[in-house]
């Protein structure tokens, strides 16, 4: 491990590529060359980048699960209290505890709880709202929502050195290597 | 690029001299950057807004007006002033409520099913299709809310715990209505947003001034395209298209369930729920037409919009039809086999009575008319698929108007009456439209009328894609 002198002034070391192709490329030999603290980005979704970052899987399925069901229980007892305990009212001869009216409620809140979890997981997940981030420092960083390609070595890997990282990946063969200021 | 050797799409639907797909979906070369271009100049305002954007507008907002005059009137006076009575107590207003809620529906049809049916097609048509289904829940949901007489006191409907030490009524479907329409309100929201991200974030890339810069980047919330992220968002997006793909039935089933349950023959009918939401999505196609033609001129966007989605459109716009035909037959044979006394009457006085005109009207456009789309003739030319769409339009809310005037004949002789609309029913009801022009004039201008992420990974590896839709492989 080098030390790591340059951390305050730098984030990390920014490459660009031209195309999805050889962005998976260099995100599987940064990989392989012992980094961890890295991200790609890209203007539309390419899953092997994720794959190769060791992200195999999101969050989410889990997330929206638990919301749902916490939503859809919480209503069939909300639903549930209020006709049998606090409110019984006989309506059209029906059981107090007429469970099956009650589904299409608990159906209701159940995606509508799952997908509200969902949303508000995915910006907590990935800290939005975020207004500044050091890429945004990079000009040419424009690009990755446009036609470019881009994997980041940050300065937090314990494999980063400014020298060395940026000579590893100006030996992916990219369009550009830009450091990223802090 | 492949255009020629794909025998799979019909002559006369191919309009440009090359495709940078091969499926006909993304006419003349386009690349990543071309894409995003096209698109995004026109929330930026680099491309001259069209003359008939102006129309749109003006003719929406002044529509919008007469909304407006007509809900003070409606709020000083109360409902008495609509042409409700008894027995006829669901009058315009609920006609309206269940034809924009159906035309919503197509909105949910196309990003989330078609999504998970892998329909390449859908991409040029979500965005905007997904804010027509945004438009159209919010004219529907006004209905219900002023139709209460008392609107300021709508909270009601929804469970709280209060001084009055009452609840809502759970078992009854406007109950459930009011949970289904507000969650669907909700969910399309949130689906249509999520989708705008990434989309915000290329605006908010290439944009010149700094009020662009600041609202799009806000919208944007500051998202970069990292991988990790896009991983989390493509599992949300698919999650939000599988949990839409049940809620729209479900919306749609329960709006039938106010009438089903209710004891009035031939509302309470089996049938209702898959009638109601092959309707709603007979009505959706037909404003996805009516929307994407336009856009084609207009806009010219007739490369992303080509010919071959308008005849998909315009099939599955004729497969629905076919379905809601089914259910006009099946309602006439059900009170005819049932030998029930009241249902067979009320089925003919729906057939021949005070408002025969209006069954006969609706059999003429919603299943005479759109069988003209079987023929390629019609179906690929774009002034008759508007026609024909028109038709639907008309036929939809005439199906609605026939359910509710079969409340002015039903069991009891001495307490039929007479219904009619007033004019302040008409000015509510025209002043939705406007609503509705409005809002959607304002989205094409300022939002990007089509995904240009989506479209972006529709493009061949050639153009800079990844060969096609990727959303269900990457979605873990």
């Amino acid at each position: 491990m080098s030390t790591n002198e340059i951390a305050p002034e730098t984030w990390g070391i920014l490459a660009e590529f031209t195309d999805a192709d050889a962005l998976i490329a260099a995100t599987r030999s940064a990989r392989l060359a012992g980094y961890t603290r890295m991200d790609g980005y890209s203007p539309y979704p390419v899953g092997e980048v994720a794959d190769e970052l060791g992200f195999p899987r999101s969050e989410i399925g889990a997330i929206m699960f638990i919301g749902g069901l916490v939503g859809a229980t919480i209503g069939f007892l909300m639903m549930s209290w209020v006709s049998v305990v606090d409110y019984p009212l006989i309506i059209a001869g029906k059981s107090m505890w007429s469970w099956p009216m009650f589904i299409p409620i608990t159906w209701e809140l159940l995606v509508l709880t799952a997908s509200v979890s969902g949303v508000i997981g995915l910006l907590a997940l990935c800290g939005f709202p975020q207004p500044y981030h050091p890429l945004f420092n990079v000009p040419n960083f424009a690009r990755a929502t446009r036609d470019r390609f881009f994997l980041a070595i940050e300065a937090v890997d314990p494999n980063f050195d400014l020298a060395g990282t940026r000579a590893f990946l100006a030996g992916l063969n990219p369009a550009s290597v830009e450091e990223v200021p802090a | 690029m492949a255009a020629a050797t794909n025998t799979h799409v019909d002559a006369s639907l191919i309009e440009h001299d090359v495709y940078t797909d091969d499926e006909f979906l993304i006419g003349g070369q386009h690349t990543l950057a071309t894409i995003g271009d096209k698109i995004g100049s026109v929330c930026l305002g680099d491309t001259v807004t069209p003359k008939a954007w102006w129309a749109t507008f003006l003719i929406g907002f002044s529509l919008l007006q007469a909304m407006v005059v007509g809900l003070v009137w409606l709020f000083y006076m109360g409902v008495g002033v609509w042409g409700i009575n008894s027995p006829v107590f669901w009058g315009v207003a609920i006609v309206n409520f269940v034809w924009w809620i159906g035309i919503g529906h197509a909105g949910t049809l196309i990003s989330a099913i078609l999504l998970l049916m892998h329909q390449k097609w859908r991409t040029s048509l979500n965005r905007f299709a997904e804010s027509m289904t945004l438009f159209a829940v919010m004219c529907a949901g006004i209905f219900p809310l002023i139709h209460m007489g008392r609107p300021w006191l709508a909270y009601w409907l929804f469970p709280f715990p209060n001084n009055m030490a009452v609840w809502p009524q759970f078992r009854s479907p406007l109950t459930w209505d009011a949970f289904a329409v507000s969650t669907y309100f909700s969910v399309s929201l949130m689906f249509w947003y999520v989708g705008l991200i990434p989309d915000f974030a290329a605006l908010r890339d290439v944009a010149k001034t700094k009020i662009q810069q600041m609202v799009y980047g806000g919208l944007a919330m500051g998202w970069r395209g990292s991988a990790i992220h896009w991983r989390r968002y493509e599992k949300l997006y698919l999650l939000l298209a599988g949990l839409g793909t049940p809620l729209v039935f479900s919306v749609h089933t329960i709006v039938s369930f106010d009438f089903a349950v209710s004891i009035v023959p031939l509302w309470h009918a089996t049938i209702f729920p898959p009638f109601f939401v092959a309707g709603a999505i007979y009505a959706g196609f037909a404003m996805v037409i009516w929307l994407a033609i336009p856009l084609r001129h207009f806009y010219g966007m007739s490369d992303l919009i080509t010919k071959k989605h308008l005849d998909v459109c315009g099939k599955i716009m004729l497969g629905t039809g076919l379905l809601v035909s089914y259910g006009y037959f099946c309602e006439v044979w059900f009170a005819f086999y049932s030998q029930s006394v009241y249902e067979w009457d009320t089925t003919l006085q729906r057939l021949f009575g005070p408002y025969w005109w209006s069954y006969w009207l609706l059999i003429l456009t919603n299943t005479i008319i759109p069988q003209l789309i079987w023929f390629k003739r019609f179906r690929h030319s774009e002034f008759w698929l508007f026609m024909v769409a028109g038709s639907v339009h008309i036929g939809m809310w005439f199906e609605r108007y026939v359910i509710i005037t079969t409340l002015s004949r039903d069991h009891l002789p001495s307490s039929w009456g007479r219904y009619s609309p007033t004019m302040w029913d008409y000015m509510i009801m025209f002043g939705s439209m406007g609503l509705f022009l409005t809002l959607f004039a304002l989205f094409l201008r300022f939002l990007p009328m089509i995904s240009i992420t989506e479209m972006r990974e529709l493009l061949p590896r050639a153009a800079g894609g990844r060969d096609g839709h990727a959303v269900m492989e990457n979605a873990k």
